[in-house]
């Protein structure tokens, strides 16, 4: 069944570079250095990896972002808590919109 | 759980193991990859490490166990054997003598044994691969911190996680409290504290198909979680990747992960930690005392190929050090990322 979303299409991320090759190496350059150890650790970049994927819903994201936590050491605990740290903000941004609802009803309310 | 063997499954075949494990990776086999490193053929560079499976006998029956161990797997190396072994350690140039098994407590001459490595020498360093449980197992194994301290053992056991529910996932129900328990009678005599000499350390290995951390950040996290939580301390941690064998390969298969793992592994390849892999400085002995480049080799009845010196008996060493160390497609999990040994990362 074709789908618009293939986990074997993860794989070809590299070969982006076949399109446009010098923007797709300074993209992987910058990538690569993101995710080096810096003044966060690689876990802790992988972890907000993990929580961003959920966010922006990349399913290649999830499932890359999935594994590499496993394998910095992280517990489904730890992986589940980085999601609630994304659905709280995803949340947090629907609801402190209701300010604006809030404004507005005031401001046409008598 | 039984063993493979016990359930008479097709992977207790080592002939069907062998025709799973080798065919190539996307066309790519170990020895191509070795061959890419100018190591191909991988040659030994010394015998530090005498390897010794003391039988396949356990108390635990682990879900990604490489020996297939469990109650129900009764060979045993003899008295006879190990007298053998003992001639070979008397020649000197054996460093380190290494015990794993199974539970090589279980093996009823155990401590004879270690008692005449030590007559022999009291420097050769001697490591006892313990799974901890097996000290509350039964009283007559209570003793065992203590007969450990006396003869100065270096003790690495497996906790793969510091928490209960990844622990017993993969080494059964209950083991993590055991552990716990007997990681706490190792703490009392002296072993794994700061300023002490007794080395205990513990072993890390993903409970699925995945690589292990880094052995670095890892270590810190096990020590700052198994202090604060339960106040234990140990000298190092040693992440060790899975490799596809056994009772491994067989959770591969069956949850289809197989093919995605050994790209993992084919991909992860690190030619420094190929260099520096263990079987080019130890020998692995088995239970009935035929040789073997390591471990896992041994478990795939792959003799080493020296063929006037394949069993204890007929001990060579010029001949054991220009053998060919036998590679097939799962020495890639020893060459995966930072590498993996027995005593965890090589690069």
């Amino acid at each position: 069944m074709k789908t618009y979303y293939n986990p074997e299409d993860l794989k070809k991320f590299g070969k982006i570079g076949d399109f446009q090759k010098s923007m797709a190496d300074k993209f992987f350059d910058y990538y690569g250095e993101v995710f080096q150890e810096g003044a966060l650790t690689a876990r802790e970049k992988s972890l907000i990896a993990l929580a961003v994927a959920h966010a922006i819903q990349c399913p290649y994201c999830i499932d890359a972002y999935t594994v590499d936590t496993m394998e910095k050491g992280c517990d489904e605990e730890q992986m589940m808590e980085a999601v609630h740290v994304a659905a709280a903000i995803r949340g947090g941004a629907s609801l402190v919109h209701s300010t604006q609802m809030m404004s507005k009803v005031k401001e046409i309310s008598m | 759980m039984k063993s493979l063997k016990a359930q008479q499954h097709p992977l207790s075949k080592i002939e069907y193991e062998l025709e799973v494990l080798d065919t190539p990776i996307n066309g790519l086999s170990f020895a191509d990859k070795l061959a890419d490193s100018n190591l191909f053929p991988l040659s030994p560079t010394q015998i530090d490490i005498l390897q010794i499976n003391m039988g396949k006998m356990c108390n635990q029956v682990c879900k990604h166990c490489h020996v297939d161990a469990g109650p129900d797997r009764k060979e045993i190396m003899t008295r006879e054997t190990m007298l053998m072994i003992l001639e070979v350690i008397k020649k000197g140039g054996i460093k380190t003598v290494d015990l794993t098994g199974g539970a090589p407590e279980m093996n009823p001459e155990f401590r004879w044994f270690i008692e005449e490595v030590r007559k022999i020498s009291s420097e050769v360093h001697i490591i006892v691969r313990c799974n901890l449980t097996i000290i509350l197992a039964n009283p007559k194994y209570h003793d065992l911190p203590e007969f450990y301290k006396k003869h100065h053992i270096e003790v690495v056991s497996s906790l793969p996680y510091f928490t209960a529910v990844k622990t017993d996932s993969q080494r059964g129900d209950g083991v993590f409290d055991k552990s716990i328990k007997a990681l706490k009678m190792l703490n009392e005599i002296g072993y794994g504290s700061e300023g002490s000499d007794l080395q205990l350390n513990l072993v890390y290995n993903p409970a699925g198909a995945f690589l292990p951390a880094s052995q670095e950040g890892l270590e810190l996290e096990f020590k700052k979680r198994l202090k604060n939580s339960y106040d234990i301390t140990f000298n190092s941690l040693y992440t060790i990747t899975n490799l596809p064998i056994s009772r491994f390969l067989e959770y591969l298969l069956r949850s289809e992960n197989y093919d995605s793992y050994m790209e993992k592994l084919l991909d992860a390849y690190n030619p420094v930690a190929a260099a520096n892999v263990m079987c080019r400085n130890t020998i692995s002995v088995g239970w009935d005392g035929y040789l073997y480049d390591c471990d896992f080799n041994q478990m795939l009845e792959l003799k080493v190929a020296s063929p006037t010196s394949q069993h204890i008996a007929d001990w060579n060493q010029k001949s054991l050090l220009e053998r060919e160390i036998i590679v097939k497609q799962h020495c890639f999990g020893c060459t995966a990322g930072a590498g993996s040994s027995c005593g965890g990362a090589t690069a």
